[in-house]
């Protein structure tokens, strides 16, 4: 091998990634957040009686979870707009991650749900606690407890996958590494760099979770 | 030339569609055979081994498969090793995949009881006997659906390879969608592509869950 690495190349370029990390950072974010409201509506959808509700939301579910994200995003994209709907890529990238992390919250937090026994919810009600304060503080707290691991590592896998939305375009930490390697020409070093930035930022963004539960459930449920 | 999207392209497509197939079997077993390297490493009675396995699988985890796609197909040239997208995506989906069997194979092994191991030497069992006629088949049927749900996952993760070119079903929908000018339609024909392999590949996962709880 007569290869020389030339990491120092990419110095210049500090700027761009860290701004690459603020983006994706943003991007994760908002995204676990929409598709948390998302997930939270599909979850008590799919849990209804009533087949008008139930039958859409297990559609979703399925549709999104039984097809790789990077079509999704290409749908958004590039087959939205010949329904009229123009979206910018960083907006593309929004909705499709969105929608994608909705599927698998939803499934996630319909598992949570259905850990709440019934007779939980029984004892709730008997004690004069409204359906809302029931589900609030009976069925809630609990279930987010008992599927918080399971949220949490969907989460990470969420920060590894926005890194696909470089590929329609809109500006994350992973777009950066085309940047660089375009204006440097070292391939192998932008797209290793980028990658190993990725690792700093899931053992972070693992530490960050764990730091959570401990403050809110271990913490909290201590006498 | 603008042509019209036709069967002519959904052919096309299906034929693409046994290349990825094709990957995700060759990640299966591929990342199978490291996996399970990894996976007896991770739990052998020798820290260091427990460490590097540890580690491997955390980079592997812990990094974007399109960033390792990209590393492998630009780093393997560098070590004089001629790679076509082909062979960097074959290697680098192995690999992603053995973090992920080696997790799912080391949990299924430590969720046959401990009692299992000593009920086998209290019968004189060696301790070969013991881990073949005792404990893998009981880990083996744990095992089954998560490896089925995770190969489901593998197909999806095909999909990326697209992007350092290999010619699969997504890249040739990308092809299709930049001659017929008919995205909406060419996406929508993959994704019910991928959704027929992904939901009988779920499906049977969870079949298999149902009769390995009524097996017990």
């Amino acid at each position: 091998m007569n290869y020389n690495f030339r990491f120092n190349a990419l110095l210049p370029y500090t700027g761009e990634i860290l701004r690459g990390v603020g983006l994706t950072l943003q991007l994760t974010l908002l995204t676990a957040v929409i598709g948390l409201a998302i997930g939270l509506f599909v979850a008590l959808a799919s849990s209804s009686e009533r087949a008008a509700l139930r039958v859409p939301a297990r559609i979703y579910v399925e549709a999104i979870r039984n097809t790789p994200l990077l079509v999704q995003l290409f749908l958004v994209f590039f087959g939205l707009p010949s329904l009229g709907i123009r979206l910018d890529a960083s907006v593309a990238a929004m909705v499709g991650l969105s929608i994608n992390v909705g599927a698998y919250a939803g499934e996630i937090l319909r598992a949570g749900f259905q850990s709440v026994r019934s007779s939980q919810v029984e004892a709730g009600r008997s004690l004069g606690l409204t359906a809302g304060q029931t589900f609030r503080h009976v069925v809630l707290f609990p279930a987010i407890k008992a599927i918080y691991p399971a949220l949490a590592s969907q989460f990470v896998l969420l920060l590894l996958a926005t890194s696909v939305v470089s590929s329609i375009g809109a500006a994350d930490l992973f777009h950066q590494a085309a940047f660089i390697d375009s204006r440097t020409y070292r391939s192998f070093e932008s797209y290793a760099l980028i990658t190993l930035a990725y690792l700093i930022l899931t053992l972070a963004f693992r530490a960050l979770l764990s730091a959570i539960y401990w403050l809110v459930f271990v913490r909290r449920s201590r006498p | 030339m603008i042509r019209e999207f036709s069967p002519a392209d959904v052919v096309y497509m299906l034929a693409a569609a046994r290349w990825t197939v094709a990957l995700a079997l060759f990640a299966m077993v591929g990342g199978g055979l490291i996996g399970m390297l990894v996976a007896v490493l991770r739990i052998v009675a020798f820290r260091p081994a427990n460490w590097v396995a540890r580690a491997y699988i955390n980079l592997i985890q812990g990094t974007p498969l399109l960033g390792q796609l990209f590393v492998f197909f630009f780093g393997l040239p560098l070590l004089g090793i001629q790679v076509g997208a082909w062979e960097a995506a074959a290697l680098s989906l192995s690999i992603y995949a053995s973090a992920f069997f080696a997790e799912i194979w080391r949990g299924s092994l430590q969720s046959v009881s401990p009692r299992q191991w000593e009920a086998g030497a209290a019968l004189g069992l060696t301790y070969v006997q013991r881990l073949t006629h005792v404990v893998l088949p009981q880990a083996v049927r744990i095992a089954v659906p998560p490896t089925v749900g995770f190969l489901m996952q593998l197909v999806k993760d095909t999909s990326l390879t697209a992007l350092i070119g290999f010619i699969e079903l997504t890249r040739a929908s990308q092809i299709i969608s930049a001659a017929t000018f008919a995205p909406l339609p060419v996406y929508g024909t993959a994704a019910a592509i991928y959704f027929v392999i992904c939901f009988s590949l779920s499906r049977l996962s969870q079949r298999l869950e149902k009769r390995s709880h009524a097996a017990r």
